[in-house]
């Protein structure tokens, strides 16, 4: 296992596997990730999974007063996360859960379909069958609160982003830039390629433990749905929410 | 119990040091731009640092006091005065019920941090009272204050004493704010793939704050800085303070509002200690960037908590 760690300010480092999209190596982040959920040292304050990283935030007086043997809380860190990288292939697999989401292609949501398709020469159909036809793997969450960065979108309909961001992307927009696919969590600026929406709210501010639907690791089936449907099931997320 | 906001103001928020935790579902952490001066004046009253505070810009908001108060002002100046009685910075204030705060100038900075004895009212959120625009939730009603609104107190019953005044914080302690500061930076990950002369400029070019620049990223204007090759960066963690490089060579210095993950090369990260100089600059000030090694970043982290601490103990037995 290759990994480079460096400090992402002086209360930040990131331990990077490599400049790569694979679910290999996003297994080995969110291993990292739980590991430190369940071994916090003294300062500990939180991690960020990504693609091919983990960041770990700590606080550097705590990591100081509790590490009195190192030259400072970087080198204090760095050797706690090295001793637990040695362990890494021994933890316990990532439990993953399969999530489906509902899309409504319908016209008025899919923004940029017309022009996916006509940018990969299929037709619109073609392009909703492909995107359908594989489940996505939630990678990370960011840009957004809540905002999923999902993959791999097959080859033959992936499409670079909008040369100039609309400045507002409605709410549970599904987007796709090269060959990932994510969700407006929320109304948002976004240049993304807009093909569908779902009703489904990717993230909920009152919910307090988990605001975010979606978790890296999740395994996304996209299933279509009319617009009487996604009416119906956005006025029962209405009701629900009373 | 109360302040009611007669007038609007360019952006007022309810902040506290930040929101933890959640970084990983894509929840930024929000909070003061300046952390030092929004626990200076907190600590000045007596609060928890961690208290909530209003983070003003200017034109900043008159207001009334609905009852007797104390209160603190820190960071940028802006020329505050009661009634027409002009008031300090850095300093306990002791505000009638009845008497209106307002602001006339601003004579430097750009963050002004209003501090009450014992704190706001505020709608908390995720551990935390700052105001998370984007997703309009924390602080008050998860959006910047205006005209008529009304902010509560933590409080409401609590009777200041009005004797207890006359201290202020020591110049040592607050940050030396300028128009032009020099900020000391650690590397980031991809400085080194930047060419020659563009890794010399980035250490002795100055850079000018640029129009665009708010409360989520300052665009730092310059010649454009290179890079050797052109590589895809896959997006990771960016933290408050994260410079980088964007595509057509100019930099963004991320602030408190900044996106969880970024993909653009990470060329520095400015010092925790040096972040107050940062975030009091407003469009059309400069800034040099000076490397220091990481452990000295954590000497000067240590050696101001060392003096806040007394400055804790000293404010505790006025």
């Amino acid at each position: 296992m290759k990994y480079k760690i460096f400090p992402l300010g002086d209360d930040a480092l990131t331990i990077d596997f490599g400049n790569e999209i694979s679910a290999e190596i996003n297994n080995q982040v969110l291993k990292l990730a739980r590991f430190f959920d369940q071994n916090a040292f003294d300062g500990f304050i939180e991690t960020v999974p990504a693609y091919s990283s983990l960041t770990v935030f700590y606080d550097v007086l705590k990591v100081r007063k509790s590490t009195a043997g190192f030259p400072g809380a970087f080198a204090a860190v760095r050797s706690f996360t090295e001793n637990a990288l040695k362990n890494l292939d021994e933890f316990g697999e990532i439990q993953t859960r399969l999530v489906k989401i509902p899309v409504c292609f319908d016209a008025e949501f899919a923004l940029d379909l017309e022009f996916i398709a006509s940018e990969n020469r299929l037709t619109a159909d073609a392009v909703i069958e492909i995107f359908l036809r594989r489940p996505y793997r939630v990678f990370m969450l960011g840009f957004l609160p809540g905002f999923a960065y999902m993959g791999e979108v097959d080859e033959a309909i992936a499409t670079g982003r909008k040369p100039a961001p609309r400045a507002k992307v409605p709410r549970g927009s599904v987007g796709i830039a090269g060959k990932q696919t994510g969700i407006y969590s929320l109304e948002s600026p976004g240049g993304w390629q807009i093909l569908g929406r779902t009703p489904l709210e990717l993230f909920t501010p009152e919910a307090d433990e988990s605001p975010a639907f979606l978790r890296a690791g999740d395994r996304v089936r996209f299933y279509r749905i009319d617009k009487f449907l996604f009416e119906k099931s956005r006025n029962e997320l209405f009701k629900t929410e009373k | 119990m109360s302040i009611v906001f007669l007038t609007n103001s360019l952006l007022t928020t309810v902040q506290d040091l930040g929101r933890k935790h959640f970084r990983r579902f894509g929840v930024n952490p929000n909070g003061t731009m300046d952390k030092t001066a929004a626990r200076l004046v907190n600590i000045l009253l007596g609060n928890d640092e961690n208290e909530s505070v209003l983070e003003m810009h200017f034109p900043a908001p008159k207001i009334q006091f609905k009852k007797n108060a104390l209160v603190a002002l820190g960071g940028a100046d802006f020329c505050a005065k009661v009634n027409e009685k002009e008031i300090e910075n850095w300093r306990p204030v002791y505000v009638k019920k009845g008497s209106r705060l307002s602001f006339s100038k601003k004579t430097s900075g750009n963050r002004a941090y209003l501090a009450i004895k014992n704190g706001f009212k505020t709608s908390n959120w995720l551990g935390s009272a700052s105001t998370n625009l984007k997703a309009k939730v924390g602080g008050f009603k998860g959006r910047s204050l205006s005209k008529n609104d009304e902010l509560f107190f933590k409080k409401e019953r609590f009777e200041p004493q009005a004797q207890k005044t006359n201290y202020k914080i020591s110049k040592s302690l607050t940050p030396p704010y300028s128009a032009f500061p020099t900020v000391r930076v650690i590397a980031g990950a991809e400085f080194e793939k930047l060419t020659e002369e563009s890794k010399d400029g980035f250490q002795t070019q100055s850079f000018t704050v640029g129009n665009e620049s708010d409360r989520m990223g300052f665009r730092l204007q310059s010649a454009s800085l290179n890079l050797n090759n052109k590589f895809e960066l896959i997006s990771a963690a960016v933290g408050f303070g994260t410079i980088q490089l964007l595509p057509e060579g100019q930099l963004v210095a991320l602030m408190a509002d900044h996106q969880t993950t970024g993909g653009y090369p990470r060329l520095a990260h400015i010092i925790n200690y040096d972040l107050p100089l940062v975030a009091q600059l407003g469009a059309g000030d400069k800034l040099n960037f000076k490397f220091i090694p990481i452990e000295e970043a954590e000497e000067l982290l240590l050696a101001f908590e060392n003096d806040l601490n007394l400055l804790k103990t000293a404010c505790r037995f006025l």
